[in-house]
């Protein structure tokens, strides 16, 4: 398959969070029946509606990667992870809502996928003052997912939710809070349907319909993003 | 002598013993019996019954493990704390004699650079570029579902506008083109995708690989290569110990230490005040057996915590551990008996109680001896397979 004809989203989080359950759930419409753990790399194809319902309705096969593992991992598996970090046209990042830890994990999981180009080794900063500026200047489309929804209880839901809306602000991306079990939440017509169709058709704009009007190919466009900053970075 | 049973030291030993024996034997197993039956969605209802359940399970087994060995003289009650120490000491026994047997092969085998495969950036980039291409095909074959999937479900709604009789004859008998294919497309799918795994872990074995032999390039590296080749000397004497051990049938009566001090003395005739030395340099050096073997116990284990823990099963792992670390320490209490002087053995009798400590010895050198063997037979395939993959790039 030519290369110019693909659309490839990266689904990065924490061992245990929900990540081929999300994948399953959003090209298959079905819930993952028999969930186990995922050795390397796993991935799926989503059919997708570019701009729905208007004349300009295209269909697009977005291709879901679905990378594992641990963020502390050695650097071997790091090494081996970064291999499919190339050509990226967008980044799910997903976490566990009832740990908190997987959601402070996002930062150098998303440090490890963008500034893969910077740092071969895979050696990011972890002491929690994250540059928003990398962010800022991030060209990839994020997106923010909150798994288990269902497992917390309903007074404490509030105090979860604004704190996920904090973490969304961060990577300046929307979030979607939902349980992978259940396919309501992701039901055709939801906000939450709506926020990542809008993701998806984003990714497909950046991907092929660049700002200053050429159609650019599919090749590394993040070689700008991790050469501007120089600090050393310090893993713990 | 009577002195000593009233000292505050025998009464520390005594109240250390007996918390580790009440947390090893009641806590930990029913607080892991509690986790496992709260993973398990059936039984969410009852969970304390469950896991009380579980936990005699656990107790009735942990007796019956007394049968089999002659760990106990009739002298003893039903209660004593003597049957709990001496069950508890045989699964700490035979789990060190594991790792020891495993370690002292493997040891050497990772320190010494002269097993270490020879491995280019070149054979990395292949191996990636054979993941890569395995991931494209399984991506090509999986838009091909996706698209006869669509199709036959917008047909299927074109046909379902059939209504009537006719309509349903024709929808069971002609069956959409693409369905057949479809199976056989997934069976390749999943083949394809077994195969990424095995990749994906080789080229995680390669760029290790790769590590090691650039560590063995520096000054650290030079030296734990030196020290590898004294450890596998070691090794192979404590293996050929144990064999002598078990076929002479032999019990050692002193101590490496005061063995090793009477030898210089005698040979060297140096002036060597023979008891004080040897019971600091003893203490001294069980300080450090015990110090680095669980501390190599402990690394182990993280490294097998990381590989296998997810969110499920993290719980109850950590738990496990600790069941495991506190069995590892009661036993070497049992164990380190062996190398320290002949009148301090006493004391370890008098705190632990009358058990048949020869045994453990005899059991400890057996299941050492059976570890080593199998991990060097285990070691010395996965290192014959291991380049024959590689060439077949």
């Amino acid at each position: 398959m030519a290369s110019l004809d693909r659309v490839k989203v990266l689904v990065l989080g924490d061992s245990g969070v929900g990540k081929s359950s999300l994948v399953h759930l959003l090209c298959h419409n079905q819930v993952l029946g028999n969930p186990s753990w995922t050795v390397g790399c796993s991935v799926d194809v989503r059919v997708h509606d570019y701009k729905e319902g208007t004349p300009e309705e295209k269909t697009y096969y977005i291709e879901l990667w679905d990378v594992g593992g641990t963020v502390g991992s050695g650097s071997s598996v790091k090494s081996t992870r970064a291999v499919f970090y190339n050509s990226v046209n967008g980044i799910i990042l997903v976490h566990d809502l009832t740990n908190k830890k997987s959601s402070q994990n996002l930062y150098r999981w998303s440090l490890e996928a963008l500034n893969k180009d910077s740092s071969p080794t895979g050696v990011i900063v972890t002491n929690g003052d994250y540059d928003r500026e990398q962010f800022a200047d991030n060209q990839i489309p994020l997106l923010v997912i909150g798994t288990k929804l269902d497992q917390i209880p309903e007074n404490k839901r509030s105090d979860v939710l604004a704190r996920t809306a904090f973490l969304a602000e961060d990577f300046n991306a929307e979030e979607i809070n939902l349980d992978c079990t259940t396919p309501r939440y992701l039901a055709a017509g939801s906000s939450n349907a709506v926020k990542l169709s809008r993701f998806f058709d984003k990714v497909i704009e950046k991907r092929y319909f660049t700002r200053d009007g050429s159609q650019m190919p599919g090749f590394s466009e993040r070689k700008r993003y991790g050469a501007g900053n120089s600090k050393s970075l310090h893993y713990d | 002598m009577y002195y000593y049973f009233f000292s505050s030291r025998y009464f520390h030993w005594k109240v250390n013993l007996y918390v580790i024996l009440l947390v090893l034997i009641f806590v930990v197993p029913f607080y892991i019996g509690y986790f496992v039956v709260s993973n398990i969605r059936l039984l969410q209802r009852q969970k304390l019954l469950f896991a009380c359940v579980v936990w005699f399970t656990f107790m009735y087994f942990f007796w019956k493990l007394g049968d089999p060995f002659p760990i106990l003289s009739p002298k003893h009650g039903i209660l004593s704390i003597e049957q709990l120490i001496s069950r508890v000491g045989v699964i700490g026994v035979t789990l060190m004699a594991l790792l020891s047997g495993f370690g002292a092969v493997n040891c050497p085998y990772t320190y010494m650079s002269y097993f270490l495969r020879n491995v280019t950036d070149s054979d990395i980039l292949a191996l990636e570029r054979r993941l890569l291409q395995t991931m494209d095909m399984i991506v090509s074959k999986k838009k091909r579902i996706a698209m006869t999937r669509r199709m036959m479900y917008q047909r299927g709604d074109d046909q379902n506008k059939q209504t009537g009789f006719w309509g349903m004859i024709k929808s069971v008998t002609s069956s959409p083109p693409g369905s057949e294919n479809l199976s056989l497309i997934q069976q390749e799918v999943d083949a394809l995708e077994e195969l990424s795994r095995q990749l994906f872990l080789e080229t995680v074995d390669l760029h290790a690989t790769k590590e090691r032999i650039e560590y063995s390039k520096t000054f650290q590296g030079k030296y734990f290569n030196f020290l590898g080749y004294f450890f596998s000397i070691y090794c192979v004497w404590k293996i050929f110990m144990a064999t002598i051990n078990i076929v002479f049938d032999r019990v050692g009566k002193t101590d490496p230490v005061t063995r090793g001090i009477e030898i210089t003395v005698n040979y060297l005739g140096i002036q060597f005040d023979v008891k004080f030395w040897s019971q600091h340099i003893s203490f001294i050096l069980v300080g450090i057996i015990i110090v680095t073997s669980i501390r190599g116990l402990l690394i182990t284990l993280t490294k097998f915590f990381y590989a296998i823990s997810s969110s499920k099963s993290s719980n109850v792992i950590v738990l496990v551990l600790a069941q495991i670390m506190g069995m590892y320490f009661v036993s070497s209490v049992l164990l380190m008996r062996m190398s320290m002087p002949l009148e301090y053995r006493t004391i370890v009798t008098e705190v632990l109680g009358e058990l048949q400590f020869s045994f453990y010895h005899r059991w400890f050198d057996v299941i050492f001896l059976v570890s080593a063997l199998s991990s060097i037979l285990f070691l010395y395939l996965a290192h014959k397979q291991a380049p024959e993959k590689h060439m077949t790039l």
